[in-house]
């Protein structure tokens, strides 16, 4: 990639700091070149998010329907697998897949709740209502 | 308290990371691109069977820590580097090493990075970054992909170092130990062992998920995602592939440009090697994964999507995986000068 070659299309990351590329100058040598973008990697992000939209989307409607607890929104919208949230927890697995059962999830006690809240970074009562507050 | 620290903004943040903490001690000749080199970062591999995000496990470069390690080590710099199981003693260890006037290197997850746009907020635990003083509650901090130096307060330190899931940091830090001087031959034979464990990485790793052979083997599998996934999960695979390729920390065309910078310099301290002429081909497959980036776009933004677009796609990366195997030939058939 030639210097005058490095895209400028200003995208969400930046908005916050330019990048660093490497290109070659007239001379053929490299040289570092700040970069604010580029619109393909800029949309395959894009993409990435929508596809996140839709399993958010989907997990919502699972639970409104009763046939998962709000740990499987929360899951989608925090981008956790089930690994990652027995990381967090501290619970096994197993566990957790019964506690996406609403059955299960509605009888949790409290302590059990506040370790899911504290690893979706919200509150307990948001967990149970299943309400977002933007960070 | 604070170290005196220039903050340098780089590509690649571990790269970057071992270059600023080795620019002390190395009198500011190990560059972003020699670091990367020595480190023998260059890399492709598709593993099969796991899923990140939901979409292909596809990496560019070799696992997260190498870099480090490998370049200290081939400049024969003692290195200190502890995990932990205990959030306060990571802290309490970190404190000890600010007092003693190092400038550390941790690793951390960059999900709760409050610093990153959300929109590049996954779960993703490799990150690096230097901490070089604390003022306050706050701990300076040096993030090689950001242009200028920032802060984490205790509390958000803690969360990233502590991040969760595949790779996790544990409290990961890692340093050079002060006093030992750089030599320019030092430099010449590290940048020789960096070569030659980076043809074997590239060309000798069994099996048909890494190196040139991984990079064939992908072009193959896309190749049948259309049939195999359809059209709209194929153009998600595909956008996963061209955000590990060109996202921060890349330096573009997935570390190949890194890799022909590194090889020019390498050049000036081994003239005579041809090396300039072997970065050139690196250029060139930097240049062709851009390409075939475009083509990527293509698809998932839903403006190109037949067979023929998918064998164009699978094609360059092909085309790469040639150009790539004889570039690492003509490394493996130096005769040092």
């Amino acid at each position: 990639m030639k210097k005058d070659e490095v895209p400028q299309d200003l995208g969400s990351l930046g908005k916050i700091t330019k990048e660093v590329c490497y290109a070659t100058d007239s001379t053929g040598k490299y040289v570092t070149e700040l970069s604010t973008g580029w619109e393909v990697k800029t949309k395959a992000l894009d993409v990435a998010w929508e596809d996140i939209a839709k399993r958010i989307a989907s997990a919502k409607e699972q639970v409104l329907n009763n046939q998962a607890s709000p740990l499987l929104f929360f899951m989608e919208y925090r981008l956790m697998d089930i690994s990652i949230l027995a990381d967090y927890t501290g619970f096994w697995k197993w566990q957790i897949k019964r506690h996406l059962k609403p059955g299960v999830f509605n009888k949790l006690s409290d302590q059990k709740l506040q370790k899911y809240a504290e690893a979706f970074n919200i509150k307990v009562e948001d967990l149970k209502s299943m309400t977002v507050h933007e960070d | 308290m604070k170290i005196e620290f220039e903050h340098r903004q780089a590509a690649h943040c571990e790269s970057g990371v071992t270059s600023n903490l080795l620019r002390v001690s190395s009198n500011s000749k190990i560059t972003e691109p020699l670091a990367f080199g020595i480190g023998a970062g260059l890399f492709f591999a598709h593993i099969p069977f796991i899923k990140i995000n939901n979409g292909p496990a596809i990496a560019f470069r070799t696992l997260p820590g190498h870099i480090f390690n490998r370049t200290c080590k081939s400049l024969g710099i003692p290195v200190i580097r502890k995990k932990f199981r205990s959030k306060e003693k990571a802290e309490a260890f970190l404190k000890e090493c600010l007092d003693a006037g190092h400038p550390v290197g941790c690793q951390v997850g960059v999900y709760y990075l409050p610093y990153f746009p959300k929109e590049y907020r996954f779960h993703f635990n490799a990150h690096n970054l230097i901490v070089y003083g604390k003022d306050g509650d706050n701990y300076l901090v040096s993030d090689p992909i950001m242009e200028n130096a920032t802060v984490l307060d205790s509390y958000q330190l803690e969360r990233v170092r502590f991040a969760k899931g595949a790779l996790a940091p544990k409290g990961h830090i890692y340093f050079p130990e002060k006093g030992a001087d750089i030599t320019d031959g030092q430099i010449k034979q590290a940048i020789k062992n960096g070569i030659k464990k980076n043809v074997n990485s590239m060309l000798y790793i069994p099996g048909s998920f890494a190196g040139v052979a991984g990079i064939k083997s992908t072009g193959n599998k896309i190749k049948k995602w259309r049939d195999k996934l359809g059209l709209q999960k194929a153009g998600s695979y595909l956008a996963q592939m061209v955000r590990m390729q060109e996202e921060i920390g890349t330096g573009g065309g997935g570390f190949r440009y890194i890799y022909a910078a590194f090889l020019q310099e390498a050049d000036s301290y081994l003239p005579g090697n041809q090396l300039a002429d072997i970065s050139v081909m690196f250029t060139k497959a930097g240049d062709l994964w851009r390409t075939a980036a475009v083509q990527a776009a293509g698809i998932y933004k839903g403006r190109i999507g037949s067979q023929e677009d998918f064998n164009t796609m699978g094609d360059y990366l092909l085309e790469i995986a040639e150009i790539e195997k004889n570039a690492f030939l003509a490394l493996k058939k130096i005769k040092w000068q």
